[in-house]
């Protein structure tokens, strides 16, 4: 199916999305989207260990299952810190970086 | 020739829902985009014959981590919230440093010449993940498995801790 595309391609692709994410979590202030930033990021991450994978080693399946358990850490990362921002969100009534500063030194 | 249109218009899809994921104001809307990205990306496994890992890629991401995503953005904000972007010094800053990160990984990518290796693929269907995933010979994933196994429940303990409202602590408090 990838006949002639070399893999340089799915690099660039995951290095746009990477510092997409990068870019992301550097302006916003909404905790959700920083978190969204990050999915991105891991995401791009997932691209280069399928692509390596297929194209560097493909008589065996690390990067394959490498990236399963990335994915499913991104799960679990992902429900921890839904369950932070909705308790930050009773406490302080915002999400919003810039108000929730309590533990700021 | 027709996987090059099916890969350039999934790798467009990818970069162009990205930049708008992370720039639209409407913190609903970039959610949606985030969604179309994933999907994309669903899309390039497929491409790439990892069947299962983007049948994975669609139900834990795309089904699961975002409808997680809208269920918290809609119990935090007003549907029609705009989101508030940083100011225009750090906003240029990160840019900035985004687009000097990105040439530089760009152009090590390209002057790289990386070694193709043509061996026998091995088989990736259902069948022999499953086989891999339990056993523990050389080619076995036993480990990882059984540690994000564990590593999942913990964090699904921790979640309903955290989320949680403290009637316990209040209702003792009273006695």
């Amino acid at each position: 199916m990838t006949g002639t595309i070399p893999l340089q391609y799915f690099l660039i692709i995951s290095t746009l999305m990477f510092f997409t994410g990068i870019y992301g979590f550097l302006t916003r202030k909404n905790l959700i989207t920083m978190l969204m930033s990050i999915e991105l990021i891991l995401n791009s991450v997932n691209i280069n260990f399928v692509a390596f994978n297929r194209y560097l080693y493909p008589d065996n399946l690390h990067g394959h299952f490498f990236s399963l358990i990335v994915i499913a850490v991104a799960a679990a990362e992902a429900a921890v810190a839904i369950a932070i921002i909705i308790n930050i969100y009773r406490n302080f009534r915002s999400i919003d970086v810039d108000k929730v500063d309590e533990m700021k030194f | 020739m027709n996987s090059e249109i099916l890969f350039f218009l999934l790798s467009g899809m990818i970069v162009i829902f990205s930049i708008l994921t992370v720039t639209s104001r409407r913190i609903l809307r970039a959610a949606v985009y985030l969604l179309f990205v994933l999907v994309s990306t669903a899309g390039l496994y497929f491409m790439l014959n990892y069947n299962f890992l983007a049948a994975v890629q669609l139900t834990v991401y795309a089904g699961g981590i975002i409808v997680l995503i809208i269920f918290s953005i809609l119990l935090t904000s007003h549907i029609s919230e705009r989101a508030q972007m940083a100011g225009k010094f750090q906003g240029l800053m990160s840019a900035l440093a985004v687009i000097a990160g990105a040439t530089l990984t760009l152009i090590t990518i390209l002057n790289f010449s990386f070694p193709g290796k043509s061996g026998i693929e091995s088989p990736s269907d259902v069948k022999a993940i499953g086989r891999a995933l339990v056993s523990y010979n050389e080619n076995g994933y036993a480990l990882p498995f059984e540690v994000v196994s564990i590593l999942l429940l913990a964090a699904m303990i921790g979640a309903i801790i955290v989320a949680r409202k403290e009637n316990l602590a209040v209702k003792n408090t009273k006695k």
